[in-house]
Formats: structure tokens, sequence, C-alpha cells
């Protein structure tokens, strides 16, 4: 089986199917890790281009180490967000990265909907690490693949989401992973941080946080924005805590065995206390480890679209 | 005095409610009588049989460009695009670099026009100085010098009592004010209709409120000092209802909208196409409908393009930093004629008062009828004639239209202008 396009910009238009061959793709590239030698040679001659128009470590990282373990050659394109306005247009730039003969790009912009315009200008495979609020997948596909390992199935769980669900691309991409796979989502934030119409990509809305974790098998915490306050979406930051945070004490409303996951990077003791984030429950350094493994399937799975 | 004999035509006119086959005699510049079969006298002769005879349309909403941005287009372009689209009068607005808010800038447009015009251009001066929203505009003096309005489209007064002034200072002058009903604060970094589509596209939305406080507001304000408003591109149901309400109490309020908030709606914004960006934003089918229903019972007076032309540099980017705006001067006809009339929503007669004769009467124009002894001002439609929308078919400077990759039918096939046949068989005629 193979992916239907030559993108993946988002996993609203993946179909089950294909999310579940990403998904065992990626096992036996996570197996790799466990060996001294992590490299294999699938994509040896292939150019893989980082394109990133927002400061991001942890994602950019991934992606690089991604691409060396199947042994593509990399480089790095970091462009600053002030030259999107002015300077070169975003077209003109992956235009040029085209002409290097770049057999991907991964792309990160601060603006919904930037990996669907370059996907539509250029040939090279296109991956999106994030455009605006609009997705994340690869994000989307590793929480996937963390929580049917943890719990072997994704089928019939319920996860609950919780902090800044209006400015969050991995919100949008969990819901639709999730929802593809058969899992009951909610989401549960001040009515400040919930988009609107958000029920109709078929979640729960709650903005009590005991009421939203009752019975549910994945705490999935996003990072709150520390500037959010100035926005007039939060009061303050305490009160956040207050109301939203993930403590020890919190998880009991959730199911004993539930998993505490976090895209990161974590404002401990802000969404997540450093207890929990460090506790049994937790798989937020696990979501990071496998973060490699399913952005390696991707690209393999890519290159064998051509 | 040279004489152009059209003959055959159905006669449409909503002024004096004819609809028939009829012939006009066009003497100079002016219509010297039409009534059935008259004699070949003529030099010229239109064979309009099987073709729709209306008086020349009137689009009083539109973006010229110049000065400032000579580059998106021109008095020269846009009203070559107008000719095109059988608009033979265009009304531009003020927001223009510099913008129109004093009589320099409304003489500089009106020689501009009389020199490069192809149709008949009425300039509306900005309601605040420089668009601010903070001071008058010499809203008396730019009146002699020739403006049929007052707006600060584009923009918004968000202080209600400047509001309140501005619409005192303009009934002294027995102008009315078109008003763009956006509430600054709500819409603050919007793109689209916040909704479903802007919650999946992750994109910030403009929510429908902040169009219709302003129609409240500003209804409310035209009762206290009894000013006469316009309610510039109706996009919601909302503001159609307001409306509607208003008129039944007498306030002296009348309104518009566009053929793209009858047709489309914001899912058209698909995979984040910036043709389809523009403000008020894309809504919703509920909106569709009601905005039908107040074309249909006349709560809604006019159709108007806001044709507002944008390089492909300033759309062929990120949706968010793409500009607002779509061009409309060549699709306005076919849509009224393709939505509004073979769909049954108006009759043609009651679709082209629409265009004709109620700006003409909003704004006072001696245009949008026609009547021996006035200026011929005449758009033969053909309402079979069908063309595809692609970036071949327009004559403006500007391809950014949200109906590119439609077939229309009922296209205007000959233009006349003060007498003189400006495009014939869609063909551009020089001077």
């Amino acid at each position: 089986m193979k992916l239907k396009n030559k993108d993946l910009l988002g996993l609203e238009n993946l179909d089950k199917k294909e999310v579940q061959l990403i998904l065992d793709t990626a096992g036996p590239f996570k197996d790799l890790f466990t060996r001294s030698i992590k490299k294999v040679p699938a994509l040896r001659g292939r150019t893989v281009v980082l394109l990133f128009y927002e400061p991001s470590t942890r994602t950019k990282n991934s992606f690089e180490l991604a691409a060396k373990r199947l042994s593509a050659d990399t480089l790095n394109v970091s462009v600053s967000t002030s030259s999107v306005v002015k300077g070169e247009s975003l077209i003109d730039t992956v235009k040029t990265i085209e002409a290097m003969k770049a057999d991907f790009v991964i792309i990160r912009h601060g603006m919904a909907g930037a990996a669907e315009i370059v996907s539509r200008e250029i040939k090279s495979s296109v991956i999106n690490a994030g455009d605006g609020a609009h997705e994340h997948p690869t994000q989307g596909l590793l929480d996937l693949f963390t929580i049917r390992e943890k719990k072997g199935k994704i089928k019939g769980l319920k996860v609950t989401i919780i902090g800044d669900v209006l400015h969050s691309r991995v919100a949008r991409s969990n819901i639709w992973g999730l929802k593809k796979m058969g899992a009951e989502v909610r989401v549960c934030a001040p009515a400040t941080l919930i988009p609107k119409e958000i029920e109709s990509m078929g979640v729960e809305v709650f903005y009590d946080l005991n009421k939203s974790l009752k019975d549910v098998d994945v705490i999935y915490t996003l990072r709150i924005q520390l500037e959010r306050q100035k926005g007039q979406l939060l009061s303050s930051l305490r009160e956040y805590t207050e109301f939203y945070g993930i403590t020890k004490e919190r998880l009991k409303y959730a199911k004993e065995d539930c998993l505490v996951m976090h895209p990161g990077p974590m404002n401990r003791g802000v969404e997540i206390s450093g207890e929990v984030a460090d506790g049994n429950r937790s798989v937020i350094l696990e979501q990071v480890t496998n973060g490699i493994a399913i952005r390696m399937a991707v690209l393999y799975l890519l290159a064998g679209n051509k | 005095m040279k004489k152009i004999l059209i003959k055959n035509g159905r006669v449409i006119d909503p002024a004096n409610k004819t609809d028939e086959l009829l012939d006009i005699l066009i003497e100079g510049n002016k219509i010297s009588s039409f009534k059935k079969s008259l004699p070949f006298t003529a030099e010229k002769v239109i064979d309009a049989q099987g073709k729709i005879v209306v008086p020349g349309l009137i689009d009083m909403h539109v973006h010229l460009r110049e000065p400032g941005r000579e580059d998106e287009e021109t008095i020269a372009s846009g009203t070559k695009a107008a000719l095109m689209g059988g608009i033979t009068s265009v009304c531009c607005m003020a927001n223009t670099n510099p913008c129109i808010d004093n009589v320099s800038g409304v003489k500089f447009i009106l020689l501009k026009a009389k020199n490069e015009g192809l149709v008949n251009v009425f300039p509306i001066g900005s309601v605040t100085k420089e668009l601010l929203g903070r001071e008058l505009s010499p809203m008396g003096e730019m009146s002699k010098a020739g403006i049929v309005a007052v707006s600060d489209d584009g923009s918004s007064i968000m202080n209600a009592k400047i509001m309140r002034r501005a619409l005192e200072y303009a009934k002294t002058f027995s102008l009315p004010v078109i008003i763009h009903s956006e509430d600054l604060n709500l819409s603050q970094g919007g793109v689209m209709n916040e909704g479903k589509v802007s919650t999946v596209l992750g994109l910030i939305g403009i929510p429908r409120e902040a169009e219709n406080i302003m129609v409240a507001r500003d209804i409310a304000l035209a009762e206290l000092t009894g000013a006469k408003i316009h309610i510039a591109h109706v996009s919601t149901k909302e503001s159609v209802g307001l409306v509607k309400e208003a008129k039944k109490k007498g306030i002296k309020v009348t309104c518009e909208t566009c053929p793209h908030y009858f047709t489309l709606t914001e899912k058209s914004v698909g995979k984040y196409n910036t043709n389809m960006k523009m403000k008020p934003p894309l809504r919703t089918q509920n909106d569709i409908k009601a905005i039908r229903e107040g074309l249909a019972d006349g709560t809604i007076d006019c159709i108007v393009s806001d044709h507002a032309p944008h390089l492909d540099i300033e759309k062929d980017t990120e949706f968010n930093l793409a500009a607002f705006g779509v061009v409309g001067l060549e699709t306005l006809l076919p849509l009224i004629m393709v939505e509004l009339v073979e769909k049954k929503v108006l009759s043609l007669s009651e679709a082209i008062k629409k265009v004709t004769l109620n700006p003409a009467t909003i704004l006072k124009l001696k245009k949008g009828r026609i009547k021996v002894g006035e200026c011929a001002d005449l758009t033969i439609i053909d309402s079979q004639k069908e063309l595809r929308i692609d970036a071949g078919f327009f004559h403006s400077k500007c391809k950014n239209s949200p109906f590119i990759g439609r077939k229309l039918k009922g296209f205007a096939v000959t233009t006349i202008v003060k007498g003189r046949i400006a495009m014939e068989n869609r063909t551009f005629v020089s001077n």
C-alpha cells in the first residue's frame, strides 16, 4: 500500500488506512533506535530541505534526525519571520529550493495554509511541520503512535485535550487523527480559547476540567503561550493554572491508568505540574522518541510514492 | 448629428415599467425617441432582435485605485472593464492614495475621467479626513465640486459621536452616507467568516456580529439625525433584517449587496483560496437565502460589484497576508442573470432596477432610465451569451475574481455611453 498524495499536509485528508500504514511503518524504525547503528540507507542520495519560518528546536531536530537516520542529505533554511512581510515571497523561496532539486521540503510556518500553498507550487514532496493554527500532522501521528503503543488500541478510548485549542495546530491534527481512529475526543479550556463551532469536528466542549477528565484514558495538555494574557484571552496564568493546570490531584478524576501527554515545550508549573510531567503516567519523553520514528516513516512512505 | 437606431430589442425600463419590443433612436448624445417600428433613418442601425435593451447599468461601489495604485487599476482601465460589463456609470470610492477628502482630489478624478474615462465616473468623497474617523471632511465643498455621496469605505468610523456628527453634516449638504459596517475591534486580525471553516483551517475569524452591530448602531444614528444612510455590501441575514425593520419605521436607510454575497459561502475558501478573501467575508448558506429574500422583497435596493482589483503578488501569498477584495465589474451582470433572474429570485425588470433606477435615485443621478431628451446610456444584453471566466476574460488590470473557472450566461454585448457605441459585439470601440 502507498500514500495517496505526494505531500503530507494534514490529517484531515488522510484516510484511516493511510494513518494505519504510517503507524505500522514507524514501528520497525523505532526498533532500530535500540541498535548501536541507527541508520538505514533507504533515502540515500535524496535531499531533504528543512524550511523553518518559526523558531523550533524539537520538531526541526526530530525531522533532521529522521532524515539522517534514513541516510538523506539535509539542508537547513531558516527564514526570520520579519522577512515574511517584506522581502522574498513564500512562493519564490520554495521555487528556489525546488530549483536546487530538493526531494522533500519540510515546512514550518506561522500562517495557516502555508504548506498547502507550497505544495501547489512545487513538485517536491511537502511535509507540513506546522502551519499557524491549522495542522501539525506528524505531531498528530506520533501522538497516535504513542497512544496505540501504550494502550494497544485507539478505538473507543476517551481523550481530553486541554488548553489553547484556539491557536493549536496540534489540537486540530490530534482531533482529526483520533476521531478517524475511533476515539472519543473532548476539549477543555476557558471559552476564550475554544474556537467557534469546534463541535463540528466531532468533539465535546468542556469548561470544567474535572468533568472533562471523567473516565478518560488520555490527558493531552497543550502548551499555553505566556503572552495570551495580553491578548485578553486570560486574566492571569495563575488563574489558568488553578482551573486548568494538570496536577497530581486532578489525575484522580481520570482513569487510573490514564496517559499524560504534552507536545512540548512544557511550561512546568503552568499547564502541567513538574510532578505530573515526571510522574509514572507521563509519556512525554516517549513522544519525543516516537516522533523520530514517525517522521522516518512519513519520509520513507512519501519517497516510495515517487 | 449622428443618429443610431436600435431595432427590435426587448426594451426594459423599470422607471416607466416598460417591457416590450421597441426601437430606440439616438441623436447626438441624447435619446430622441423610443417607440414601435421607427423608420430606418439612422446612419447606424443595431439589430437588437432577441436581445434585451436596458438603461446603462450603474455600479455605485467601485474602487478605481487612481490616484495611488495605478499598478492595480486606473480610471482608464477600470472604466474599460465597466464598459465590457455593460456598466455605463461607476461611483468610485474615496480610499485611494491620497484619499479623496478634499476638492482637489475630486477635481483630479473628474478631470482624469473626462480625459481618459470610458464611462461616466461619479466620485464619492470621504466622510472623515484621511479616512481616519476623526475629523469631518469638507463635504460641502466636495459636493459643489461634484461628489455624489460620502463614504469612508474600507474603514469604519468607530467613534459613534463622530459618526453622529458626520451624519448631521452630510444631511446639511443632502449627501447620502455610504457605510462600511465593521466593528474594527471585533474583526481585528480576522481574515474570513468566523465559524466552522475558519476553525478547521486555523484562520482567525471575523464574527458576523462585527457587521451586525455597526448596522444596528448606524440605523439608530440615522434615526437620531434624520440623515440618509446607505449600508454598503450587506453580507449577513441579520443586516437584512435590521434594514427591513428600519425601513418599516421610516428611517432613511437603503442598502446594497454584491454578487458574491448572494452566490458564495465561506466553504468557497476551501484550501486557502485567496480570491475568496474580501470584507465583509463570505458567510453561510443561510445568509445567501436571507440576502436573496431581501433582494426579492425590496429590502436590498442595489447590487454593486465592490470591484477591488489586486495584483497577483498581493493574492499569491499566505492567506493571512493576501489583500482583501475581488474584482467584479465584468461579472456583475452575468451573475445577476444566472443567480437571480434565471433562478427566479427577481424578474428581469426588478433585477435591472437594482443596477439602474435605484442607485440613480439614491444618489440623485440623472441616469438609470430611458427618457426622451436624456443622455443616451444604454446596455444591450444577450441573455444567451455564454462565456467562461478565466484569466483571459478580464479587461481590468487585475484578475482576482472568485468566479474564475465558472461558465456564466447573460452578458452585455453592446454598451452605449452618452450616445457613443463604446463596446459592440463584446469588442471595445476606440474613440
